[in-house]
């Protein structure tokens, strides 16, 4: 496997660590060439979020799942490229440029995670954890024809990953087979008691779980994932997946998932309003950038975050004020949480009938750079698969599933119950033994 | 009924966000949260009436753990990050007016 550095021509590393820090490894990851999104905090390097704000900074400690992996045995390659504090679909709002989509160079990688997704579809590195808020890791991994994990909420220890929306972050894996997901899950799942979200729940041997035939599979398909804006490649070729899954023996079935549309407006407004509560701590105070001339105390503050956060994640912190500020709070914040229990409610309902959700990941394959990132209502309309899961909290994968006419990765999605990782990866290694669409490469 | 986002309620939520903006970035984050609004008003159409606000994902109850010391990075570490440190202390500017703001 080549050297990260000398072949990151897609601009997926912020940093990359030279090899000679490495000792012998031994564990099960031995031998792994790993990479980190940049919110996630090491002792080595810096960790940037992708921001002018945190340009400099260097972690005091590492994240959890850092050294979870040092304790298996991997060897982290570098930081990747990532959407400014994990906020974006394209990976284009980094203060140090996008990351190009190894499929086409004149397209986006697909955000947050796209730096992780990039280097794994270019085989710089066998895995890569990314974080996944509204769908940061599955986007990314759809776009670069790679798997993406989302685990359930509190399956994986949030300590050291740099906040975002506080009840929507998971850290997740991307990788070029389930199998080698369900490797890093179990290296990086358990509880943790420095993260109060994580939950104290045995990890389950994923790797002996792949290989169990569960019977028939019941898979569900909200027939609003079919609505008029998807693209018609994407359609045939989830379709053209689900045909697999019935020929494998699975009961296809049509479901109702009627807050589908709204769930991508209840996701902004509440992660929006998490942010601007996240982010208050940067500053300039304590760490990261402060402005050079503040005229006094209070500029310091404001001085120092409009020169240090992009213009999304600026936008992002004043829709989550406007959504939480005196008399907008109930109209929009607490209604937006209302909204939220009754996805959760359709979700419990509808895993009463199915085994799993299927459908696309994403309404379309990799945009050219410069196009969703002009538009923010778009970019966002453009989660209205993903962001469903993290409002209920419960776990999904993309794994690749075909290729538009031009050439451009599909994904299919898998949305299991909480805690049902087992089963999620199962159907997507039994997938995968049946097709290779994921062992296809730029 | 989504709000107006004028100039003056930018500002007022700017103000609150402690971020400064050019008159130039002002209107086009008025237009873009005018848009977003406007779209996400559909969540009004729903009927919520009775049902709880979804604070967090799993059922949250209070985490407890033995009242014993850990370590944390010491104040040196912290203070490797901070812009300006003195005397071992995050050095800023005075505040420079008591009284009503």
């Amino acid at each position: 496997m080549p050297p990260a550095a000398a072949h990151d021509s897609h601009n997926a590393f912020i940093e990359t660590w030279p090899e000679a820090e490495q000792s012998a490894a031994t564990g099960p990851l031995a031998g792994w060439r790993v990479a980190v999104k940049d919110n996630i905090c090491t002792r080595r390097g810096r960790t940037t979020c992708g921001s002018r704000m945190l340009e400099n900074y260097r972690s005091p400690y590492d994240a959890h799942v850092v050294e979870r992996l040092a304790a298996a045995g991997a060897v982290i390659a570098g930081k990747t490229n990532l959407d400014e504090f994990g906020m974006g679909s394209t990976s284009e709002n980094s203060a140090f440029g996008p990351t190009r989509n190894p499929w086409d160079t004149q397209r986006v990688a697909g955000g947050s995670s796209g730096g992780s997704a990039a280097a794994v579809a270019a085989r710089l590195v066998r895995a890569a954890l990314g974080s996944d808020t509204g769908g940061s890791v599955r986007f990314p991994a759809a776009m670069c024809g790679v798997t993406g994990l989302k685990p359930t909420y509190g399956r994986v220890s949030r300590y050291g990953l740099v906040a975002y929306g506080s009840s929507f972050d998971c850290i997740g894996v991307l990788a070029t087979s389930a199998a080698d997901a369900a490797e890093m899950l179990y290296a990086i799942a358990g509880h943790d008691p420095r993260d109060a979200t994580c939950v104290d729940q045995p990890v389950p041997d994923y790797m002996a779980m792949l290989h169990k035939r569960p019977g028939r599979l019941r898979i569900g398909v909200p027939r609003e994932y079919f609505a008029a804006g998807l693209d018609a490649d994407v359609k045939i070729a989830v379709e053209a997946a689900l045909e697999v899954f019935r020929a494998a023996g699975a009961n296809v079935v049509e479901i109702a998932m009627p807050l589908t549309d709204a769930s991508v407006a209840a996701y902004y407004l509440i992660v929006a309003a998490e942010a601007s509560s996240n982010l208050a701590r940067f500053d300039g105070v304590h760490f990261g950038h402060r402005t050079a001339s503040p005229r006094d105390y209070m500029d310091v503050y404001s001085a120092s975050r409009s020169e240090g956060l992009g213009e999304e994640v600026k936008l992002r912190i004043l829709l989550g004020t406007f959504a939480l500020s005196s008399g907008y709070y109930d109209a929009w914040y607490r209604k937006a949480q209302q909204v939220r229990t009754l996805i959760r409610r359709d979700y419990l309902r509808a895993f009463e009938q199915c085994d799993v959700l299927a459908g696309p990941t994403a309404p379309f394959a990799a945009p050219l750079l410069g196009n969703l990132r002009a538009d923010p209502l778009a970019m966002y309309l453009g989660d209205v698969y993903t962001v469903g899961a993290n409002l209920a909290g419960i776990p999904a994968i993309s794994i690749p599933c075909g290729f538009t006419a031009g050439g451009l990765p599909i994904g299919l999605q898998l949305q299991g119950p909480h805690f049902a990782e087992a089963q999620l990866l199962c159907a997507a290694h039994a997938y995968q033994q049946a097709t290779d669409w994921h062992q296809r490469c730029p | 009924m989504p709000p107006r986002i004028d100039n003056a309620t930018v500002r007022h939520i700017a103000n609150l966000a402690r971020i400064s903006l050019t008159d130039e970035q002002a209107a086009r984050c008025g237009e873009q949260l005018s848009r977003i609004l406007d779209a996400f008003n559909q969540l009004s159409q729903i009927d919520t009436s009775g049902v709880e606000p979804t604070a967090h994902p799993l059922d949250a109850h209070s985490v407890l753990r033995e009242d014993v010391p850990v370590s944390p990075p010491g104040a040196e570490a912290i203070l490797a990050n901070a812009p300006r440190a003195e005397a071992g202390c995050f050095a800023l500017p005075k505040v420079l007016e008591q009284g009503a703001a």
